[in-house]
């Protein structure tokens, strides 16, 4: 009794020892694949990327993708999660250098199929944040006194959609603060450059320009 | 040979896992969103019936009666775990879509039931025809139920949508739906083959 259990355990994990060996690189390609292309929807081109997590005083840790091109950074996808209606709804967020949302994609979500689960297919929905600058943008669905135009009946979900938004680029700002690319520490004479008409009262602008 | 047609087309009809035994009613319900959602969760299951069915009937004369269950358990245990790499490996996309569902395969009292009530009597090859037909009965089944719910829900079938850009009864995506489609295609179901 106790001698046919045993035999059949050890058989079976030595059979899911093996089939495990023989799919780890598959599932491994096929995630690292899904990553890749999920960056690619969020990010303008780039040649390289490079996966960072960190950790931040404010808003805890950050998991992020840098992209970069002829070492320039173009880039950040960031991964952003806010509570949806059927559970963590979580964001992929291009934000490029200018601070800029370029696009968003779901990475995953439990909502409802027909409804909030249209986060991944409603085109007026995921085309309103092409482009979006929140630095005019008010982040909050219109109901809310937002920009946001929300799904129709899914206003949970698309509060939850605006809220990791909202959380991508505080992120953002917490990252592109600490880089060396738009941080304070470039020390450019810009005396004899004509700047008016480009400066704004947004600071941050500024060596981001410079730097172009 | 003919003997073994019969038994699929038992599985097909007189012994449908959903619409005559009312068998594994938590992944028919919850994976029905779709007619190639309930395929594919059909599919998958029909995968570790038939060979769950195999492996048991093989080893059955082997097993003591009184750890008969731990160690069908254990076999069915392994061939959905095989499953699972399998579709991570190579239907990642699918994998996402079924999810949860894949390991509650185990627990699917159709697995066990044929496991339990025909492979451990029979046969390997008759074992696995019956695999066959309760696995495709259980296919058709939730291919028909996600078709009737995505046809309703979405304006859709098979991924195909024809009321373009409008909603369709979303209730038929949500659980509501699932039941009451289930409700009408069992009368429907029994009305036409039951004698």
């Amino acid at each position: 009794m106790v001698l046919c259990l045993g035999v059949t355990c050890l058989l079976c994990s030595a059979i899911l020892g093996v089939a495990y060996a023989v799919t780890e690189a598959p599932i491994r390609e096929a995630a690292a694949a899904k990553t890749a292309r999920s960056i690619g929807e969020v990010l303008p081109s780039f040649t390289s990327v490079e996966e960072i997590t960190e950790s931040f005083d404010q808003i805890g840790e950050v998991t992020y993708f840098k992209a970069m091109a002829d070492d320039k950074v173009i880039g950040y996808a960031i991964r952003s999660t806010a509570v949806g209606f059927g559970g963590p709804l979580t964001l992929l967020v291009g934000v490029t250098a200018d601070g800029v949302v370029y696009n968003t994609s779901v990475l995953s979500h439990s909502e409802t199929p027909g409804l909030g689960a249209k986060c991944t297919s409603d085109k007026k929905f995921m085309e309103q944040w092409k482009g979006l600058d929140p630095s005019v943008a008010e982040l909050s669905v219109k109901k809310d006194g937002g920009s946001i135009d929300a799904i129709t009946a899914s206003t949970i979900t698309s509060r939850a959609y605006t809220k990791a938004v909202a959380g991508a680029i505080e992120a953002f700002r917490a990252i592109s603060g600490t880089s060396s690319v738009l941080g304070p520490a470039v020390d450019i004479d810009i005396s004899g450059i004509d700047l008016s008409g480009i400066i704004t009262d947004d600071d941050a602008v500024v060596p981001a320009i410079i730097l172009q | 040979m003919n003997k073994n047609l019969k038994l699929i087309g038992d599985g097909l009809v007189k012994n449908n896992p959903t619409f005559v035994l009312l068998l594994g009613m938590c992944p028919t319900l919850a994976t029905t969103t779709s007619a190639i959602n309930g395929m594919s969760m059909g599919l998958a299951t029909l995968f570790v019936l038939v060979l769950s069915n195999m492996a048991i009937s093989a080893i059955s004369p082997l097993v003591p009666d009184k750890v008969h269950i731990p160690v069908y358990i254990v076999v069915i245990a392994t061939f959905v775990t095989l499953l699972q790499f399998l579709m991570q490996a190579f239907t990642p996309a699918m994998y996402e879509t079924l999810g949860l569902f894949i390991p509650l395969i185990v627990v699917n009292c159709i697995v066990l039931g044929r496991a339990e009530a025909f492979a451990n009597k029979n046969g390997v090859i008759a074992s696995a025809c019956d695999g066959l037909g309760v696995g495709l009965g259980f296919t058709l089944a939730l291919t028909v139920l996600g078709l009737v719910r995505e046809i309703l829900g979405s304006g859709s079938a098979f991924g195909f949508n024809f009321i373009g850009g409008h909603d369709g009864m979303l209730a038929f995506v949500m659980a509501p739906g699932a039941f009451l489609c289930l409700g009408y295609l069992l009368v429907l179901f029994n009305k036409i083959f039951k004698k």
